[in-house]
């Protein structure tokens, strides 16, 4: 794919899982109350005292092949700028098939409007001359990095180059632009 | 076993996905049905003249419009934003099915009135057409629809099974779910559908012949729906985790009794096993096995939209 | 037309849709996507420093039409460096929390019932002003007690000061970090204060003994914390409980609890015994290593195994990974070392692992803090405090305590416990005792023993409940405040200015001390018209701009060399002028000159019960924050951590709830669900400390989880310096299911008493 290929890159390694890029995301974006664009997820592995413990900050995967998009009826769901996934609020009818299509629950519905809203990537700031998403901002411990898959120089590019990585089940087939650093 | 924690807890998806409910299982029940009756009364008039239909069968098919309808306000009232509903018609989205779902429902109108009028008894159809004079067109219209009646018959059996199919895919197509995730759904759908149209044409006064004639094709569709179960169930055990640990929802899982009692035993089995004695000792199919059917063809719908939001990829991943 | 039958067609939903069933695409412009864009950038963006918690990082605040939308951390401040915690950036559930005191409240019935009549701020002051005069009158001006916490608290210290009272003092320090300053000033001359002076982002390794960072979110330590973990620094991590921190450690010591000195010990025994400590170093800077190499040779890994339960050849192993990466491994000293009434010794013995390690200003271990002095404001001279400090039994006790004991001051209001009582009023300033002091039956009943009581805060707390006169602060969003003159790596000036005004009828603390000083006649103490006045002509006087301070959020000052080896000046402020590893001081008072682990000072849980341990959940500030809906959205309620044995034991079902009770037959007011799980040692159970919220009007946090303190009805008093060891309490289960409605009532009913 040509141009700018916009994905995220989460350290496991350094991620504390404090959710202050959940509360970021929520001011930043007016999210509705009790709701999340992203969240926080932690899986402890072994028995007492051998043990090893995961934290990531996850949100929607802006997947190439969304299946969100494909089921959409009404076009409201699209890829957008740096092949970002978006819905347009405007166009959505509330169908809930593309909730029922993501694999990640990423999706959910703003019972302030009745349409879907889920993580845009924050394309009103990286559109717009702002390099960082808000999640990414706010991070204390800079654990969440953004950029073009495109361009070999980017942060994104060159982590995923020299780090070890995966995505979110990728047994789903979506191919996400959402990575994990181990 | 792993400990997971997530602060995630979004209505609608957390801890259990829950975006549709009895509107939408009732939505393709009465799409099921209709496409069943639409495709049986197309093959009644591709095959016998109208003198040997009852009364009753040539007024069935009037019923397609009209549930179809209720079927569309039920999923109308499903959509967040109804009021985006004109929406699904400001494009086809070809990998949408539901896209194309919206776009078949309108083709159900046409087709189905205007071969519902044409069988309609005469007497009626008199009455109407001497009520709507005024308006020549009606008259050219029949006089059209009468010309070609088997084109429409045929066209009427091609978007029965379309919904039929349709039905199922919608939930077919959707890889996040597993149990859904199936060829089979599409045809196990259209055949559900066909047997509850049988079994509510049963319900109303059809002559012995007819009687008789329904209960032996239901028996034939109760035994493909039997056999596309079975496939859909090997499909799921031969596949990956996830499908497997999906199918578990039947199989000591949350939805195993519902499932087995109200799907299999009562709305499959009990009515074979009945249609199959009156077969039997020659008697004509009475009442009680079409409600059993419908029954059955509508638990089968119920607990599949809530199994399958349940056994999600995720969820399956880590129970 | 076709618009009509569009209009038509959306409100007649699907029917009328169908009718356009035809229309083909592109009419109306409706196929375009504009880019979603939530707006929330303010018209005006203000600098200010953050007060949900005290780490005080500057933020910036959007300002759009009179609201603060969202906060964002200001680059340019050296603590935030432009990130935040989350409970920064939640700060707007504070500014808008729907349960905020609103007006000044006056009691009209019993104490802690709760009934209280709104009051004008002149009431108010005129009320608190006339019980303080009259209570001076009779007994003197030591006879007032304030208790503080926050960065607001300053102006009614300097209140108290000039009213003539000693006592004065904040749970920040007996409960919390007194026994790291005194361990660490005995040893080398000076406390580690706040922000702490530890270098871990140059660590190449890092102890962490407790100190759960990345739970405890002080955001700089985190992002210090994080920049080590990215640095491949080797973290140690000891702690009965995988803290997240351990997760991300080389090694977990999972350490029997109250037992870390000897682990101390041990590692010390290892690192003399194998020749790995820092020669030169010693040689050059410390005092008493001979007595030091000789007091360690007992306590040897072997030793230390039965008592810690971590392995011998672990402490080996760990101890050379320390010693191999000197001076750049840090030892870090916690925060909350106010554990098992011992703390002093404890913290002595991880300053005096550090000194063995030389990493007391060097790169990677403890930095030597930049200062900046801004003169102060110049006012008349206090009055000489009127009579002692109360806060002691005598002036021998407790000799090494720096400040004064907030417990201290709390006995000394309750007759009998210090023969006649010596306090008779209190003001408390941000701080809510009921959950903060243990024992807090103790609290209550010094509550119900005093003439008078006045609040200042912004929620209706639990001590609001129980006082006299409540005075509604405004939040730090709504107030300018004293100027913050910051010790760091870089020194700099923050200013805390007011974003929005005021809401309700809520006053700034400055305000609140100034009116109250007039009233007191104490106006020459209050000459400046308003906070912003003082601040300016204070950096008048320094010949800095304010208008850059309001603009920029801070001032960067000079920075000085931060290590030894680039030129910082090794002066130790001990008796002895180095750093001492055997303490003169302690043994001129007849304590352990060097630290000690006595077997016999850890008393072990009943059979049935379990030690309880608190800590922090990272969105939340203690009980401060349990209220604000945005943050109590990702934790609502806390979780009563078990380990799988002792679930298995109890069969306790994940999820499933309980009230905790306590060795002294204390039951949890309310319940919290149990979380089963490997990460915690099956001989105690953990909790976050800021839940189970007593307060009907904190209309969220009510009843949502246990509270730790309730069940704190013991502490274990540090010898040295007054600290309350407070991990010395059991708990047991029992099942929310099997409390009998009589139970259920009379929980309630305390409830409703405390409440
Ligand atoms: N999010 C958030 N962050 C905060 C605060 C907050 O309220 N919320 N408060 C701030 C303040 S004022 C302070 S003082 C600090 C407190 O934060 P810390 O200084 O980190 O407090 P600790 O008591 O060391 O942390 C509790 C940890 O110590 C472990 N622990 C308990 N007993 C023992 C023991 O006997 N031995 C060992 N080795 N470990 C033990 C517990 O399992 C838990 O993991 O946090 C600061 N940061
Ligand atoms: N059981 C138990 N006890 C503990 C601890 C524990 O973990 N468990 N931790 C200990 C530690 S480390 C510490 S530092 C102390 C801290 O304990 P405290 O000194 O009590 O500090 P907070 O709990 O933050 O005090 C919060 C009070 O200040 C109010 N407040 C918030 N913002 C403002 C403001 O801007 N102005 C005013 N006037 N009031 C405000 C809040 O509403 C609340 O009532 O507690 C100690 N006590
Ligand atoms: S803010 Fe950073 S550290 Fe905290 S949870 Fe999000 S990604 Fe992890
Ligand atoms: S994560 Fe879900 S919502 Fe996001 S793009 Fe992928 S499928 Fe669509
Ligand atoms: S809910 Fe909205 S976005 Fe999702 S599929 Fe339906 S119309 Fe498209
Ligand atoms: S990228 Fe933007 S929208 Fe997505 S989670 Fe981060 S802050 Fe929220
Ligand atoms: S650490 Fe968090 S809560 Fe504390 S001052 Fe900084 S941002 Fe505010
Ligand atoms: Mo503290």
């Amino acid at each position: 794919m040509s141009g700018v290929r916009y994905a995220m890159v989460v350290d496991t390694r350094t991620c504390v899982g404090c959710a202050a890029c959940v509360i970021g995301c929520k001011t930043e974006n007016g999210v509705a109350d009790s709701y999340a664009r992203d969240w926080v997820y932690t899986e402890t592995a072994g028995t007492f005292p051998n043990l090893s413990m995961t934290v990531r900050s996850e949100r929607c995967n802006h997947c190439e092949d969304a299946p969100c998009i494909s089921v959409c009826p009404t076009g409201a769901s699209y890829y957008g700028p740096g092949g970002t996934v978006q819905v347009n609020q405007a166009k959505c009818s509330g169908c809930k098939a593309c909730i029922a299509a993501c694999p990640y629950g990423a999706r959910f519905i703003d019972p302030n409007v009745g349409a879907i809203d889920k993580c845009t990537f924050c394309v009103h700031r990286v559109e717009n001359g702002t390099p960082t998403t808000s999640c990414q901002e706010i991070c204390p411990t800079q654990s969440i990095y953004f950029g073009d898959l495109n361009d070999p120089d980017s942060e994104v590019s060159r982590l995923l180059a020299k780090r070890e990585h995966y995505v979110l089940m990728p047994e789903a087939g979506t191919k996400p632009r959402h990575f994990y650093l181990k | 076993m792993n400990e997971i924690t997530t602060t995630r807890a979004n209505h609608l998806i957390d801890p259990v996905m829950g975006v549709w409910h009895g509107e939408v299982a009732l939505y393709l029940f009465l799409g099921g049905l209709v496409a069943g009756i639409m495709v049986l009364a197309g093959l009644a008039m591709l095959g016998k003249p109208a003198t040997e239909r009852s009364r009753a069968a040539s007024l069935m098919l009037w019923a397609a419009p009209v549930l179809i309808s209720v079927g569309m306000f039920f999923l109308w009232l499903d959509l967040e934003h109804p009021f985006n509903a004109y929406r699904f018609y400001l494009v086809l989205r070809a990998s949408s099915p539901m896209s194309w779902g919206a776009w078949i429902l309108l083709l159900i109108y046409p087709v189905s009135i205007l071969l519902a009028w044409v069988m309609t008894p005469d007497d009626v159809r008199a009455h109407w057409r001497q009520r709507l004079s005024f308006m020549p067109q009606f008259d050219a219209i029949t006089e059209w629809a009468e010309r070609n009646v088997r084109a429409l018959a045929i066209l009427n059996i091609v978007a029965g099974v379309a919904l039929g199919i349709y039905t199922g895919v919608l939930l077919g197509t959707m890889a996040a779910r597993p149990l859904w995730n199936s060829a089979v759904l599409g045809p196990l759908f259209l055949v559900s559908g066909l047997s509850t149209g049988a079994a509510f044409m049963l319900l109303y006064r059809l002559k012995d012949a007819e009687r008789v004639q329904l209960g032996v094709l239901d028996m034939g569709f109760i035994v493909a729906e039997l056999a596309l179960l079975a496939l859909w169930f090997i499909g799921m055990a031969s596949g990956g985790a996830a499908a497997r640990g999906a199918l578990a929802v039947f199989f000591g899982g949350p939805y195993t009794a519902a499932f087995w009692t109200l799907v299999v035993a009562l709305g499959l089995l009990a009515p074979l096993a009945g249609e199959w004695i009156e077969h039997r000792h020659g008697t004509v199919p009475g009442r009680v096995t079409p409600i059993l059917v419908l029954i059955g063809g509508f638990a089968l719908r119920w607990i599949l939209v809530y199994a399958g939001q349940y056994a999600g990829l995720a969820e399956v991943a880590m129970r | 037309m076709k618009r009509r039958e569009f209009i038509r067609a959306g409100s007649y939903g699907v029917a009328g849709a169908a009718l356009l069933g035809g229309v083909s695409s592109n009419w109306y412009g409706l196929y375009g996507n504009p880019l979603p864009d939530p707006q929330s950038d303010g018209d005006q963006v203000i600098p200010s420093f953050c007060e949900l918690c005290f780490w005080k990082c500057g933020i910036l605040a959007h300002v759009k039409d009179g609201r603060v939308i969202k906060i964002k951390g200001n680059p340019k401040d050296p603590l935030s460096q432009g990130q935040l915690c989350p409970r920064g950036a939640g700060g707007t559930g504070l500014l808008y929390d729907p349960d905020r005191l609103k007006k000044p409240l006056v009691r009209v019935n019993k104490r802690g019932d709760q009934t209280f009549e709104e009051v004008s701020w002149e009431t108010a002051l005129d009320e608190v002003a006339e019980n303080f005069e009259r209570i001076k009158a009779t007994h003197g001006a030591s006879a007032l007690a304030l208790f503080l916490h926050g960065f607001g608290a300053g102006w009614m210290r300097h209140l108290f000061r000039a009213y003539g009272s000693p006592n004065i003092a904040a749970p920040s320090y007996a409960q919390c970090r007194g026994p790291r300053e005194v361990g660490f000033d005995l040893t080398f001359g000076s406390g580690i204060g706040s922000p702490e002076i530890t270098d871990m982002g140059n660590s190449r390794c890092i102890v962490l003994i407790g100190s759960h960072l990345g739970e405890n979110m002080h955001n700089t330590q985190v992002q210090d914390f994080a920049a080590a973990i990215r640095n491949n620094a080797d973290i140690i991590v000891v702690d009965p409980r995988y803290s997240v921190a351990a997760s991300k450690a080389r090694y977990w010591l999972p350490i029997k609890p109250g037992t870390d000195t000897a682990l101390l010990l041990a590692w010390m025994n290892v690192i003399i015994g194998e020749g790995l400590y820092d020669r030169d170093y010693i040689d050059r800077y410390a005092y008493g290593f001979d007595q030091l190499r000789e007091h360690v040779k007992p306590y040897t890994p072997e030793w230390a195994y039965p008592r810690t339960s971590i392995e011998p050849e672990l402490i080996r192993r760990t101890a050379r990974v320390l010693a191999a990466a000197r001076p750049a491994s840090l030892v870090h000293p916690g925060r909350h070392v106010t554990w098992y009434g011992n703390d002093t010794q404890r913290s002595r013995a991880i300053a005096i692992l550090n000194a063995l390690l030389g990493s007391w200003g060097r790169r990677g271990g403890f930095y030597i803090p930049s200062r900046m002095s801004l003169p102060p404001y110049r006012y008349p001279g206090y009055e000489p405090a009127d009579g002692e400090a109360a806060d002691r039994p005598a002036p021998s006790d407790y000799p090494l305590a720096d400040e004064a004991l907030a417990q201290g001051l709390c006995e000394a209001t309750i007759p009998g416990v210090r023969g006649d009582p010596k306090i008779k009023a209190w003001m408390v300033y941000g701080s809510n005792l009921p959950t903060t002091l243990p024992n807090p039956e103790q609290t209550y009943q010094a509550i119900q023993e005093l003439d008078f009581l006045v609040t200042v805060d912004v929620l209706p707390a639990e001590i609001v409940g129980w006082s006299d006169v409540v005075l509604p602060e405004a939040t730090y969003l709504e107030r300018c405040d004293e100027l913050r003159v910051a010790s760091y790596r870089q020194p700099f000036i923050g200013v805390r200015q007011e974003v929005v005004p005021p809401m309700y009828d809520s006053k700034p603390g400055w305000w609140i001390a100034k009116e109250l000083g007039n009233r007191l006649g104490l106006a020459d103490f209050f000459p400046w018209k308003d906070s912003m006045e003082y601040a300016k002509l204070r950096l008048s006087m320094a010949w800095l701009d304010c208008d850059v301070l309001q603009r920029d959020g801070v001032i960067l000052g000079e920075p000085s060399p931060l290590y030894f080896d680039e030129g910082a000046v090794p002066e130790f402020w001990t008796d002895s002028g180095k750093i001492e590893l055997y303490s003169q001081r302690l043994a001129g008072h007849g304590f352990d000159p060097m630290p000690v682990y006595h077997d016999d000072e850890l008393e072990e849980p009943p059979p049935g019960y379990y030690r309880l341990l608190f800590g922090r959940a990272p969105t939340h500030t203690f009980g401060r924050t349990t209220n604000n809906r945005l943050l109590s959205e990702v934790y609502a309620e806390n979780a009563v951590w078990v380990s799988r044995e002792v679930a298995r034991k109890w069969g306790l079902e994940d999820g499933e709830r309980v009230y905790l009770q306590n060795q002294d037959g204390v039951r949890s007011s309310f319940t919290a669900p149990v979380k089963v799980t490997s990460r915690i040692r099956p001989d105690c159970v953990y909790i976050v400390h800021g839940y189970g919220r007593k307060p009907k009007q904190l209309r969220f946090a009510h009843g949502k989880g246990i509270d730790d303190n309730e069940l704190i009805t013991r502490y274990k008093v540090d010898p040295i310096m007054g600290g309350t060891g407070m991990n010395v309490n059991f708990v047991t289960f029992i099942r929310a299911s099997d409390v009998t409605p009589e139970v259920a009532t009379d929980v309630a009913a305390r409830e409703e008493v405390e409440a």
